[in-house]
């Protein structure tokens, strides 16, 4: 890692650790508990990804992670130190394509750097390298409005990628792609990951993406969103494309596909009460 | 593949250009240009024959001056220094009314588009005199300002003010969150957000607002110079119906159409120099 990097340096960083943390809106004239209750820790570069029914509070509990949505019960700390308001250490690569439209393929990139005040001849060794890490040196003074999906994605990882960031949050980020290009994106991530290995927090609709990406898989519950799974994704690394097909692979995916019916069966109250025990396999639950 | 054929034959190069699907539509677009022109030329037609026959049916063609006339004034008149200067005083009017307007709009709408105490400390009196249109100022105007001159100058702001606030403020406040999030997360504070962020974001309505607004500040001095003006080009088409130069008038009015749109035409391409990224298309 390079020597401008926000980590400590010691590897140690991107610990995330939230406890009891509960987010609620005010929409209109009552309140919406998007989240409720949930304890969870992220160890230092580990790669999590986030399942849940939508609307059971993943965005939500993302943006508190970040520090632009509040808690309203207890408390996300980084590498011990309490969130208050969003910083260039904790990036977030959003659900929708949220690239700055006037800004060029290399002024989105650059954008971090620059509003840390690091000088225009210093800005250009980091941006080069992460351009050409996620192969965009050809397009650099395209406009976003000009690039395919995919490559806008490319420019939002290497726009977060510049700051050197300790925690990476991503929003359902390959949702909008065709299955070849979020085949090559997620290599592409774990290649990136990989090399900078910061903490990930992933969020996905996608069981398979889940399942292929992670270490660690988290079902939430329909709203208000708790945590129903907690389980370590034990196939080995580097992960590859012919894993998907592995009876591992299968099983895993499997138990979150059964888990995720009960909770939108459970929404559209086609069942009552506690959900059913479902099965699970030997690699246990965490939540026991 | 059949046209790749088609052109990769050495013989009959030319044939191509019948044979493609391409032909078809060479021919089609060239059909709209003639039609628009020969419509040009039947209402110029038209024209010439009500005026010269002193048409009065409902519409009293008898005073109308014929195209050949007015081409005849026009003539006369291009090199006249006179018409220069009426032409000049307009542009110099405009260009300072909508220019102040301009400024305090934009200024006005970005700081009320991002905050309630802004808000509510200038939107209502602002909100009241909102619905009168700037022609109404003419009288007052005449009296609040110590010379003619600077009274029709702020009719022009009037006129201009309102579009470039309205949409000002519309562009900010309509900022899609999701890039203020983003550039938070980038490390961003409140003043680069607003600098680097809010504002780039707005400007496409901003300019919008700068566009309509010269359009307003243009039909407003027209009618200002109408009224109270001594010289201008408002001032020389009313002159010349007094003075019955008839010719004059329609070159007046086709001077006021001509100024209006190149000012417009101006500023959106200013618009696209700045911003390049608009005229690429949407992003989302
Ligand atoms: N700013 C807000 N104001 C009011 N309600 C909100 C706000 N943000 C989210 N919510 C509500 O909180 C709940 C959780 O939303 P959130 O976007 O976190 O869900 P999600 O799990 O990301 O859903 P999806 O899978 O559809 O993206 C939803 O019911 C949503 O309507
Ligand atoms: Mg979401």
């Amino acid at each position: 890692m390079k020597g401008q990097a926000h980590s400590t340096g010691s590897g140690q960083a991107g610990e995330i650790s939230i406890r009891n943390a509960g987010i609620a809106f005010l929409a209109s004239d009552r309140v919406v508990e998007a989240v409720r209750d949930i304890s969870v820790e992220f160890g230092p570069g580990s790669f999590t990804t986030l399942l849940g029914p939508s609307g059971c509070g993943k965005s939500s509990l993302l943006g508190a992670i970040a520090g632009f949505v509040s808690l309203t019960q207890g408390v996300i700390l980084v590498d011990q130190r309490p969130v208050h308001r969003p910083d260039g250490s904790r990036g977030v690569v959003f659900q929708h394509h949220n690239l700055f439209p006037w800004k060029t393929v290399r002024g989105n990139v650059e954008f971090g750097l620059k509003m840390r005040g690091i000088r225009k001849t210093e800005r250009q060794r980091p941006v080069d390298e992460i351009l050409d890490r996620v192969k965009l040196s050809t397009f650099q003074h395209s406009y976003p409005g000009h690039l395919s999906g995919g490559m806008q994605q490319r420019v939002n990882l290497a726009r977060v990628l510049v700051n050197r960031p300790t925690v990476m949050m991503l929003d359902e980020p390959f949702a909008a792609l065709d299955a070849q290009t979020r085949l090559q994106m997620q290599e592409m991530l774990l290649e990136l990951w990989n090399g900078l290995k910061m903490t990930i927090v992933f969020v996905t609709h996608d069981v398979d993406e889940a399942v292929l990406l992670s270490d660690r898989v988290l079902v939430m519950s329909r709203r208000p969103g708790r945590i129903r799974a907690d389980f370590e994704v034990p196939l080995a690394r580097p992960r590859a494309a012919d894993q998907l097909t592995s009876t591992e692979f299968n099983r895993l995916k499997k138990y979150c596909l059964e888990l995720l019916r009960e909770e939108s069966l459970a929404e559209e109250g086609m069942t009552e009460g506690e959900p059913a025990a479902i099965q699970e396999p030997e690699f246990t639950n965490r939540l026991g | 593949m059949a046209n790749a054929l088609v052109s990769s034959s050495p013989t009959l190069p030319s044939l191509g250009n019948h044979v493609r699907p391409a032909g078809v539509r060479k021919k089609r677009s060239f059909a709209p240009v003639v039609i628009r022109c020969a419509s040009l030329l039947a209402c110029i037609a038209f024209w010439h024959v009500a005026s010269t026959n002193r048409w009065n049916v409902i519409v009293n063609f008898e005073n109308v001056p014929s195209p050949g006339a007015v081409c005849q004034a026009a003539v006369q008149l291009i090199s006249s220094p006179k018409f220069q200067s009426h032409l000049l005083s307009s542009i110099a009017r405009v260009f300072s009314g909508f220019g102040c307007a301009a400024v305090l709009a934009i200024a006005i709408g970005l700081g009320v588009g991002r905050s309630k105490l802004w808000s509510d400390l200038l939107m209502p009196p602002l909100e009241l005199l909102r619905p009168i249109p700037a022609v109404a100022w003419i009288p007052l105007a005449v009296l609040m300002f110590p010379n003619p001159e600077e009274s029709m100058v702020y009719i022009t702001f009037v006129g201009a003010f309102y579009p470039i606030l309205l949409n000002t403020i519309h562009g900010v406040s309509s900022v899609d969150s999701n890039l203020i999030f983003a550039s938070l997360t980038l490390g961003a504070n409140r003043l680069r957000v607003f600098s680097d962020v809010i504002v780039p974001a707005a400007l496409p309505a901003i300019v919008t607002g700068l566009s309509i607004g010269m359009g307003n500040s243009w039909f407003s001095l027209v009618t200002a110079e109408m009224v109270a003006g001594q010289f201008g080009i408002g001032y020389y088409t009313w002159e010349s119906y007094t003075l019955q130069k008839y010719p004059n008038i329609v070159l007046g009015m086709i001077a006021i159409g001509l100024l209006g749109m190149l000012s417009s035409l101006l500023i959106q391409r200013v618009a696209w120099f700045f911003m390049p990224w608009v005229k690429l298309g949407a992003n989302r």
